[in-house]
């Protein structure tokens, strides 16, 4: 059984912002409303470093824990889904997420806190597969479609990487054993070859 | 008439109260830490997957080899996965 999980390769995030235009085109996320964003860290200093945040999916949810009308429900390959006709906009889920996940729409007047929203792995809800009300409630339902979230799957350096955790886990895993670490990882050398790779002195350039 | 209505209201004011005696207790249909939403259905129940896990399986798998640039370019380090 596949458990759905993102990964992040900060080594490879350039903060293009790819994802998260992604996922706003794919499940036409509204204004105000985040369900994907890059975080950097150390902007503009050496050793910078970008990540992309959105709803991990977690094996043990604290908002599962904390909803106080239960609407939050894990599915069979393992992503948290929740029902926004039960949801009450309470907040408690955007309190006890550590990644910031769960999105309030605000566009109401008196500081109106619309039902959560949030990353559905492009899993949809619990509405039928692919019908029109699943699609205005949560979005695109791509994994039954048998693909993977677009905001991976966009990726333009493959930063991102979404699916079977441990299908991903491998991936991450050639990548650092063949790139290497510390300063192997960028540089000259890493981007143009080695000393002894390169073209003889006096040679066509 | 004053003292009357003063009477009235004390000999009542004990009925008030007892009145919330008779309120029976709402029957209990939330059950603690499940969910209480819609049923939802697995994505390979759809025509697509025709109800097979091990097809749906296979798909994301080989979806998920897309993000593998070691698989996708052949002559590249540890293209031989």
């Amino acid at each position: 059984m596949a458990r759905m999980k993102f990964l992040c390769d900060a080594e490879r995030c350039i903060e293009c912002n790819g994802c998260v235009t992604a996922c706003k085109n794919t499940n036409e996320v509204p204004w105000g409303v985040n369900r994907r964003r890059v975080v950097t860290i150390d902007d503009g200093l050496p050793g910078e470093r970008s990540i992309s945040v959105a709803c991990m999916h977690c094996s043990d949810a604290p908002c599962m824990a904390v909803c106080p009308v239960d609407c939050f429900y894990k599915s069979a390959d393992g992503v948290v889904l929740h029902d926004k006709d039960l949801c009450i906009g309470c907040g408690y889920c955007f309190y006890a997420c550590p990644f910031g996940a769960p999105q309030f729409p605000q566009d109401g007047g008196f500081g109106l806190r619309g039902k959560m929203d949030k990353c559905t792995f492009c899993a949809g809800g619990p509405e039928p597969d692919g019908s029109e009300a699943e699609f205005r409630k949560y979005g695109e339902n791509r994994l039954a479609q048998g693909k993977l979230p677009s905001c991976a799957e966009m990726c333009s350096t493959k930063a991102l990487l979404g699916g079977d955790g441990d299908v991903i886990a491998d991936i991450y895993r050639t990548r650092v054993l063949v790139r290497g670490k510390g300063s192997d990882v960028w540089g000259w050398g890493t981007a143009y070859g080695k000393p002894e790779k390169q073209a003889a002195p006096g040679g066509k350039s | 008439m004053k003292r009357m209505l003063v009477i009235v209201m004390a000999a009542a004011l004990p009925l008030g109260f007892l009145a919330g005696c008779g309120q029976e207790r709402a029957p209990q249909v939330y059950k603690q830490g499940k969910y209480q939403g819609k049923p939802d259905t697995p994505p390979w129940e759809n025509e697509q997957f025709k109800g097979s896990q091990t097809a749906w399986d296979d798909a994301i798998r080989r979806r998920a080899q897309g993000q593998n640039e070691y698989v996708r370019i052949g002559d590249a380090p540890g293209g031989t996965l």
